[in-house]
């Protein structure tokens, strides 16, 4: 990659949570970058380290989580170590966050203006009225219908389609350089769903927003994401461009993923299953964290493989990956 | 919202006219007020004229329906004791309650709810574990033995506030006040912590709860990650939500302040209507008592209401007009 650098390069992150009963390693490891313009899909079932990543981007672990290890670099600066009011300069300003339960991220007693106002202020001094329009505007980019109205409203006056319009217009209200969706979607019907991935690429495209959309759901990525990294136990166990990884999955874990996925090709058949279950991440013994599940794991996978890139643009850990369909 | 009054109203109206015969009745069953207000070295002709000059000497529900007659005229009896309208008598007496009523809400709201928050804030610190300890002894020390400490301490061994009494007064509008005045101001100080103190250990209670609660919503991650300073996020999104509990709380339990600060103006000897009732219970002052009462009820249905509307003010989804009952 030459010229300027990513908007987001995270190396070797490792948020830990120090517990009584244990150090939970929900992320272990983590390296992964998005360019301007680019949607990358963040994938894995519930536990796996999604969300942890997407927080420890914005400094918002909550103890007893920190982050132990790694470098967060944003726009080639690193923000690992660096202090609460720095953070607190980029949240919401040059990187933005969707939250999964729409019902939940907005304060249900105050007006949908006072909290978007708020989000302007706190890193412009901008006149009220001004802060109001731009509220509007953003309000009318996401699709709500009388802005004017709306904001006046308070949040139990939204459906939770129109309050996850809401959030979405409060992340990109001071027009950031990043926007972390965790599972933004999930929460909705599938109309909607499909309305606001449709919003959220057109976005992207025009502004160059750099997007990563954290998802447990393939179909959402398959249309809406440039890249894709599947974590597992706290570890990215694949990762590339969206149509290789899909087509040809080369990690066991992501090509049971795709394999439980229904399809029309597969009607009829029974679908397959990836045994067994998420290992804890409660101090995880050493080794691959798929091995117990895995139909290839060998005796070498008690050891932690390393990051290989078997074929052009792949990257993956694993020692026996599915080359052959390659 | 003008059906949500009236029915409001008419409820208020049932409420009044049942208490009022409990009350009657009750202080009927107490004594009889002849044994204390008739000199008894006074011959029977004297007895009986006065008898007969306080109603006594009718059957229970004729003197129940003269009260009630009067009582629409918004007459509620004359003191045996005082020979003044005994509604007057309250009124006289009122403003001092109301003065340490309020000022011990004041109290508890300026402590409690920063107390709480903090208590809720840090709940493993040395601090936040202080808070909750000394909520505890506000809640379950006795009013009158944590009164008298403190004269002991304050007034006794410090010799810093008087231990006793109103102090000097100004008129506002007619009606004299303590707290316009320094001498007045250390005067009420004691009474009002003394009384301030279980509301408070409750007011301290109710936002550590809100606050651990609240913290743990995703709309107040959501406003860190709009990158709001931490001020923000703790005294409009935090403290808004933790509002509501309390308000609905403190409201009703001004009511309580006011009717049973009994404890705290007898101990401080304070002047106020508490003080006023415990004398007219031992002379057996049944229009004082039956007046008192009522009056109290009445205020406990206007504090009802008020709180109705404030809540309403705080959390947007309760909306009075939607309001059934």
């Amino acid at each position: 990659m030459n010229g300027p650098a990513p908007t987001l390069q995270v190396e070797g992150l490792r948020t830990h949570f120090f517990t009584k009963v244990g150090v939970v390693k929900a992320v272990d490891d983590v390296s992964f970058s998005v360019d301007r313009g680019e949607v990358l899909g963040l994938v894995g079932e519930s536990g796996s380290g999604k969300s942890v990543t997407g927080f420890s981007i914005l400094g918002l672990v909550d103890p007893p989580g920190r982050i132990t290890d790694g470098r967060i670099l944003f726009k080639g600066e690193d923000l690992v170590g660096r202090s609460e009011s720095q953070w607190r300069t980029l949240r919401g300003a040059r990187i933005a966050m969707i939250f999964q339960d729409p019902m939940m991220t907005l304060n249900p007693v105050l007006r949908i203006d006072t909290q978007m106002i708020e989000a302007i202020r706190a890193h412009e001094k901008v006149s009220d009225a001004t802060a109001r329009q731009r509220a509007r505007d953003a309000l009318g980019q996401v699709g709500i219908p009388s802005p004017d109205e709306r904001l006046k409203a308070y949040p139990h006056q939204f459906s939770g389609g129109m309050r996850q319009r809401v959030a979405i217009a409060i992340a990109l209200i001071n027009k950031p350089d990043l926007i972390i969706a965790d599972e933004p979607t999930t929460a909705l019907d599938v109309t909607i769903q499909a309305q606001i991935l449709f919003e959220a690429q057109k976005l992207c495209r025009e502004t160059g927003t750099a997007l990563i959309w954290i998802t447990h759901d393939l179909t959402v990525v398959a249309g809406l994401a440039d890249r894709i990294c599947v974590m597992y136990a706290g570890k990215i166990v694949e990762q590339g461009r969206i149509d290789d990884v899909l087509d040809r999955p080369l990690h066991p874990y992501t090509h049971g993923l795709i394999g439980s996925v229904p399809s029309r090709n597969k009607r009829g058949q029974p679908l397959e299953q990836i045994p067994g279950m998420t290992p804890s991440l409660m101090n995880p013994p050493p080794g691959c964290g798929f091995r117990a599940r895995c139909a290839r794991a060998a005796a070498e996978c008690v050891r932690d493989p390393d990051i290989t890139s078997p074929v052009d643009g792949r990257q993956i850990r694993c020692f026996h990956p599915h080359l052959e369909d390659a | 919202m003008l059906v949500f009054t009236i029915r409001r109203l008419m409820q208020s109206v049932i409420v009044l006219f049942v208490m009022s015969l409990i009350v009657f009745i009750g202080i009927y069953a107490v004594g009889n007020p002849v044994d204390i207000l008739i000199n008894p070295e006074a011959d029977i002709a004297e007895q009986e004229a006065t008898i007969r000059r306080l109603g006594l000497d009718r059957p229970l529900w004729s003197q129940y329906f003269s009260f009630l007659n009067s009582a629409l005229y918004g007459d509620l009896g004359t003191s045996f004791v005082h020979n003044e309208p005994a509604l007057e008598l309250i009124f006289e007496r009122l403003p001092a309650t109301l003065e340490i009523a309020v000022g011990a809400v004041g109290l508890a709201i300026v402590i409690g709810i920063p107390a709480g928050m903090v208590a809720g804030l840090r709940p493993d610190s040395l601090i936040g574990k202080t808070i909750m300890s000394g909520s505890i002894l506000g809640f379950s020390l006795p009013t009158f033995w944590v009164g008298l400490m403190l004269i002991m301490l304050f007034a006794v061994m410090l010799g810093w506030l008087p231990a006793s009494g109103r102090g000097d007064t100004v008129d506002l509008f007619g009606v004299p006040v303590s707290f316009l005045t320094w001498d007045g101001l250390t005067h009420i100080l004691l009474p009002a912590f003394n009384l301030a103190l279980f509301k408070m250990s409750l007011v301290i209670r109710l936002s550590r709860a809100g606050t651990r609660e609240v913290m743990l919503q995703d709309y107040v991650k959501f406003s860190r990650a709009k990158g709001l300073s931490e001020s923000r996020v703790i005294l409009v999104h935090v403290l808004k939500n933790i509002l509501i509990p309390v308000v609905t709380v403190l409201g009703l339990e001004l009511g309580n302040v006011i009717a049973f600060a009994v404890v705290t103006e007898t101990v401080f000897a304070w002047p106020g209507i508490g003080k006023l009732l415990i004398d007219s219970i031992g002379l057996l002052d049944r229009p004082v008592v039956v007046a008192y009462l009522l009056l109290t009820v009445t205020m406990f249905i206007l504090i009802n209401f008020v709180v109705d509307v404030l809540y309403s003010v705080l959390d947007p989804r309760v909306r009075l007009g939607d309001m059934k009952s």
